[in-house]
């Protein structure tokens, strides 16, 4: 019962805070609300069982990539209201994009099986660390290190790019 | 869930907090004194014998300071900042194990909060969120200074994370466990990780140090150049969480190098002294507070010994310096693992 409790506290709060990263003015106030939606996030993988994904959800998501966001907004000093006025018709293009971009979401969710949820997910074991090292390592070997080889060519890519120009 | 289990970890709970805010207390005043004893004077001793009511009088000044803040600060922010600090300090001592288990009237209590099972990664996780509350401060004080201590506080963090955890991996590695429970228990008996992994010990001292924004790594609040860095437009109690999360950060970085290096709560010959297993509990607690006492120690040393580095130093001897050590360390670790410990 207390579970069931915790989801819809946890929905709620995610859901608001997903919603106030598009309407907050400042991008910093953006930035913030995105890092509580992680957080409300790695606290369902925990109802879920899933304590590895959660706390690598937040070191990954929380501790790093956000805190680069919000290193990369305090440097640029993006605080000023009204910063990014576009034109009228930059606007309704977007609009008109992003909307078709929900509909294909929709269409796809619409016709997708999303299977049945077991009775307790709260007793699932997948989520802890030894049994997912197991799949990840036996059944799932091969896309787990193309993946990392992805990540890897990622990497020296951003080094490249970031590289300054000796010539 | 019974109520005995659920009013244990209450209780331990509140203890580990007082005792964790007791303890970073009287970490400023020791700080003074061992700064004293290094610069060859005699540090506080007005305040009551020994200068033992100087927190005592330290935190009633703070208090009764007029809370100021600056007129375009952003209001919310710039009260969330001290407080996100000293919260994210005080989370990572739920999984710390400080000694083995008590038995009171036959029950097994454990003297850990909670024993996860990825105990390591949610030490990583707190660690790696700690860096908001200074980021956050530095910037809804709409202060130059204060933002550029808090980008550098951002750098850093994440300059020396990377070290840290891989030293940590290979501690994994050998352990074969994420619990800290599970890694302190396999260092019974004197075998102790700091003897097998002195290069993974001195590359995550030196980025505990740099966590904590402790000399020589404290440039996030570089006075020479930045004022106070990113609490600069602080003042009373907000500044006052601000300065006492450090001394909670060093102690629960303390437990952390003597749990993971020094066996936490292993002393020699523990288990042949024929006392009893409560009794072996309790000096296992004190011999961890004795580590951690020390480890305190060092920091305050390191301190008032070593210069500040430049900060194009310390990012060269991050990523330069301690990162080719620490992937040294780990494949060398998973080299020789592989090779013996079969």
């Amino acid at each position: 019962m207390l579970s069931l409790y915790l989801f819809y506290f946890l929905s709620t709060v995610a859901l608001i805070s997903a919603l106030m990263v598009l309407l907050s003015k400042k991008p910093i106030h953006s930035v913030l609300y995105l890092t509580l939606t992680f957080f409300t996030l790695a606290g369902h993988y925990i109802l879920l069982n899933a304590q590895f994904l959660a706390v690598v959800h937040i070191i990954v998501y929380a501790g790093a990539i956000m805190v680069l966001f919000l290193f990369t907004v305090m440097l640029l000093n993006l605080n000023l209201e009204g910063e990014f006025q576009k034109s009228t018709l930059m606007k309704f293009v977007a609009t008109l994009t992003g909307g078709m971009l929900f509909l294909v979401l929709i269409g796809t969710l619409k016709s997708f099986d999303v299977g049945t949820l077991s009775e307790h997910p709260e007793l699932t074991q997948i989520g802890l660390v030894k049994n997912l090292g197991k799949t990840l390592y036996s059944d799932y070997l091969l896309p787990f290190e193309l993946s990392s080889i992805l990540f890897l060519s990622a990497m020296v890519g951003a080094v490249m790019l970031g590289k300054k120009d000796k010539n | 869930m019974d109520i005995q289990f659920v009013l244990y970890k209450l209780i331990l709970c509140v203890v580990i907090l007082l005792l964790s805010l007791m303890i970073a207390m009287y970490a400023t005043l020791a700080e003074r004194k061992v700064a004293g004893f290094f610069q060859d004077r005699l540090g506080p001793n007005r305040a009551g014998i020994f200068g033992l009511l100087q927190p005592v009088a330290d935190g009633m000044k703070l208090f009764f300071k007029e809370e100021f803040m600056p007129a375009n600060a952003d209001k919310v922010l710039y009260i969330l900042g001290p407080s996100l600090t000293m919260l994210v300090a005080l989370l990572t001592s739920a999984v710390i194990p400080w000694g083995g288990t008590l038995n009171i009237g036959g029950t097994e209590f454990a003297l850990q909060v909670a024993d996860v099972n990825v105990g390591v990664l949610y030490v990583f996780a707190i660690v790696s969120i700690g860096v908001y509350g200074i980021m956050i401060g530095g910037w809804a004080s709409n202060n130059k200074y204060a933002l550029m201590g808090s980008v550098r506080a951002a750098s850093q963090m994440i300059s020396y994370e990377l070290a840290m955890s891989m030293s940590i991996v290979t501690i994994v590695m050998t352990t074969g466990s994420l619990s800290l429970n599970e890694i302190v228990a396999q260092q019974h008996g004197m075998h102790w990780n700091v003897f097998t992994q002195p290069i993974g010990f001195v590359v995550f001292l030196i980025c505990a140090f740099a966590e904590c924004n402790r000399a020589p790594f404290d440039l996030p609040e570089c006075d020479s150049e930045l004022i106070g860095g990113y609490h600069t437009e602080y003042s009373s109690m907000k500044l006052g969480f601000y300065l006492f999360s450090e001394y909670i950060n060093m102690f629960i970085s303390s437990a952390m190098i003597s749990s993971l290096f020094f066996g936490g709560y292993d002393f020699p010959f523990m288990n042949d002294l024929g006392l009893s297993h409560n009794m072996v509990t309790i000096l296992g607690t004190a011999a961890l507070f004795i580590k951690i006492t020390f480890f305190g120690f060092l920091f305050m040393w390191v301190r008032w010994t070593l210069p500040r580095f430049r900060y194009d130093q310390l990012m060269r001897f991050g990523w330069k310096g301690l990162m080719p050590w620490a992937i040294v360390n780990m494949v060398l670790t998973g080299f020789l693992h592989l090779l013996f410990k079969k």
